[in-house]
């Protein structure tokens, strides 16, 4: 942003302060998380920085956390790491198609009732997930299905539908839909007219709100610290145990590889997002 | 118009006005139907347990249960004097059978939420209740204890009667009724919970705060700059906002500690001496700096958006009508960005005052908030019933935010990303 050459003097100062504030907010806000990548890579046990990573020697610096977070005896993150996944995955499949048939009801404009049932349907986002914890553990005990991978997946799709409804709904708001007249009037039914004509459409909208479903699923800990038994142990629920008890390097190891897979996550939400705009005729 | 005015027919003979009633009916139906599926499956699986919690929380029917008899014969004591012998004779009754099924523990445990002190009496009465000779229970149980033949203790018992009780809710407010009936607060120093919300507030209103303070410039840079800038710097805002949440307490964590990086960098420059380093962790420093930094993507967000459609060229006049940059700033660009401002506070507020894993892990004990309390709860002390209470109080007051940010942005205005 350049200053327009008749800028008095005090007001430049003040464009100095002002982009020095910016420049320390973005920092405060991404340099924690460039903090883990050369820890994870310690040679020692210590979580701060040794002297000879001070001195980049590169001794001090070994794969052994990632060695123990792979190998590792008694080693939790392969069981955890393969629940997250399945737990994950089978709450985003149901979080999305639970969520898109809705967003279609809602944004038809004979839907009754639309802000009352938009309520109930986004309420799991804005209600204290401490507070949906302990609902939806009462409700999993007594439906039996406490410390089981069913459970957890129908606690994680209560928590990723309204991701799924909100980013589909604001997908379809931009929806022609006289598009779908058209293939009513030649003749599609109207599953097929879903199928081929309103899906490709809403496909962005869709697939970004499955990856915040994913997301949530993925790192969720506050109701799976409920429901899980030592069984269903998730990456979160590990993680949390090891920043509890004893803070490992090995829990850094994993942190760096949730980096780069929230880096990838990221970058296909932003791609989507570009695509979504353009097909919406939002270009800037 | 007059009666004789023919009717519009559709082409089936049917008047216009019934087909049509009859179309926008089956399109109705055919929204709903769509809707229901995830409706049901909510309504079943998470408002009927919130609804569950509220039941919870105001049921009181273990110790009416575990007393039956006892009740039934309380029913004609005025609660003056120490009841007569059919009482005592009742209470053991029932106490023997609560011993026979291992169920005197969990009595103990709910009468010394009304009366603190029976756990160690009802033990005494335990042991002591092997020996009783049949008759004159009310001799043989006063003997047990001093306290058995205290009024006090069994108007304690009397107050438990009723199957439904609201004073979980006053113990969440650190309340409880007297041995007059009277609702009261309890001892200046033992009101632990008052404390708790007063500070989720605080915290929360200062996380807003400093969220605020931190997203107002970084968005307005993001909505000023070109493109191709300001979508990199979005990557700073985006990369924190979809990493996960323990990763980023794990950094905070490493990075306040006593021997972390910013201490080693207050050392570095002379701030603090070496062998004083200040604790940043494990108190309210470490979970305002953790969650402020954790929720500013939220608040960044929604001002962004706002700030997104404001055409620059407002600012431009109202300084060429005359006004310095700070006057077209306060009286043009700061007014139409209050939508967003909004948007953002009640988001972060409502985020911050329910968190849970980010204080648990870098708060300690002063910097713990009330989930933290409704969670111990939940998973130690096995009060359920107090934890619902908790959690619903919690609730109304986020749903009070949540009607006034409907109220003031709107539901459906609420962009992700």
């Amino acid at each position: 942003m350049a200053l327009p050459k008749y800028t008095e003097p005090h007001y430049r100062i003040w464009h100095y302060i002002y982009l020095t504030i910016c420049a320390a907010v973005f920092f405060f806000l991404i340099a924690p998380l460039f903090v883990i990548f050369p820890l994870s890579f310690n040679a020692e046990e210590f979580l701060s920085f040794s002297d000879g990573m001070k001195r980049l020697d590169p001794d001090a610096f070994s794969l052994r956390w990632y060695k123990d977070m792979i190998y590792g005896t008694k080693n939790p993150w392969g069981l955890a790491a393969k629940n997250s996944f399945i737990i994950a995955i089978f709450a985003t499949i149901g979080s999305v198609i639970l969520g898109t048939v809705a967003a279609l009801g809602l944004s038809s404009r004979h839907m009754p009732y639309k802000g009352l049932i938009m309520a109930v349907l986004i309420s799991p986002m804005i209600v204290p997930l401490i507070i949906s914890g302990v609902a939806i553990f009462f409700f999993m005990a007594k439906a039996g299905l406490a410390a089981t991978h069913t459970g957890i997946v129908l606690a994680h799709i209560i928590l990723g539908t309204p991701f799924v409804v909100i980013t589909v709904t604001a997908t379809l708001s931009g929806f022609d839909h006289s598009v779908t007249r058209a293939a009513a009037s030649l003749g599609s039914d109207p599953v097929n007219t879903f199928m081929k004509v309103t899906l490709p459409l809403i496909l962005p909208g869709v697939i970004s709100g499955g990856l915040f479903a994913f997301v949530t699923s993925f790192d969720e800990v506050v109701v799976v610290l409920f429901l899980a038994g030592l069984e269903n142990t998730t990456i979160p629920i590990q993680m949390w145990t090891g920043l509890r008890e004893q803070l490992s390097p090995t829990i850094l190891a994993v942190a760096t590889c949730l980096i780069i897979l929230s880096t990838l996550i990221l970058v296909t939400a932003e791609l989507l997002r570009r695509r979504s705009e353009r097909l919406r005729g939002i270009n800037r | 118009m007059s009666s004789e005015t023919k009717q519009i027919l559709t082409t089936d003979g049917i008047p216009l006005e019934v087909s049509l009633k009859k179309a926008e009916k089956k399109n109705k139906i055919k929204a709903f139907l769509l809707v229901a599926p995830l409706l049901f499956f909510l309504i079943i699986t998470y408002v009927f347990p919130i609804g569950d919690m509220l039941f919870r929380s105001v049921d009181d029917k273990m110790v009416t249960q575990m007393l039956p008899k006892t009740f039934k014969a309380m029913e004609n004591w005025d609660g003056q004097e120490l009841p007569d012998e059919e009482v005592f004779a009742a209470f053991h009754e029932d106490f023997i059978k609560l011993v026979e099924d291992k169920r005197e523990g969990k009595l103990s445990t709910q009468l010394n939420y009304t009366k603190n002190g029976f756990k160690s009496i009802i033990k005494k009465l335990r042991r002591a209740s092997k020996k009783f000779e049949e008759g004159n229970y009310k001799e043989q149980i006063m003997a047990v204890h001093k306290r058995w033949a205290d009024v006090e203790y069994w108007r304690a018992i009397q107050r438990r009667a009723p199957e439904f009780t609201g004073q979980k809710y006053l113990k969440g407010m650190d309340m409880y009724v007297n041995e007059e009936g009277k609702i009261v607060s309890v001892e200046e120093d033992r009101r632990i919970h008052r404390v708790l919300w007063l500070r989720t507030l605080e915290i929360a209103f200062f996380v807003t705060v400093f969220c605020f303070l931190m997203a107002y410039p970084i968005a307005h840079l993001l909505a000023t700059l070109p493109m191709k800038y300001s979508n990199l710097l979005m990557i700073c805002v985006l990369l924190p906002f979809w990493t996960s949440l323990l990763v980023r307490t794990a950094s905070w964590m490493i990075l306040l500690q006593q021997q972390g990086i910013v201490n080693d960098f207050f050392v570095g420059i002379g701030l603090v001496a070496d062998d004083n380093r200040p604790e940043m962790m494990y108190n309210k420093t470490g979970s305002y700096v953790a969650m402020t930094q954790i929720l500013l993507p939220f608040m960044v967000l929604p001002l962004y958006s706002v700030m997104k459609t404001i055409s620059p060229s407002l600012m431009r006049a109202g300084k060429s009508l005359g006004g310095t940059p700070f006057v077209a700033f306060w009286k043009v660009y700061f007014p139409l960005t209050i939508p967003g401002i909004g948007a953002g506070c009640l988001l972060v507020f409502i985020l911050a005052i329910g968190y849970y894993i980010t204080p648990a892990l870098v708060g300690g004990a002063s910097g713990t908030l009330i989930s933290n309390q409704i969670a111990f709860h939940m998973k130690s002390t096995l009060d359920w019933s107090f934890a619902s209470a908790m959690g619903l109080m919690l609730l109304s007051g986020v749903l009070v935010i949540y009607w006034l940010y409907n109220k003031i942005v709107g539901i459906d205005n609420i962009k992700l990303g």
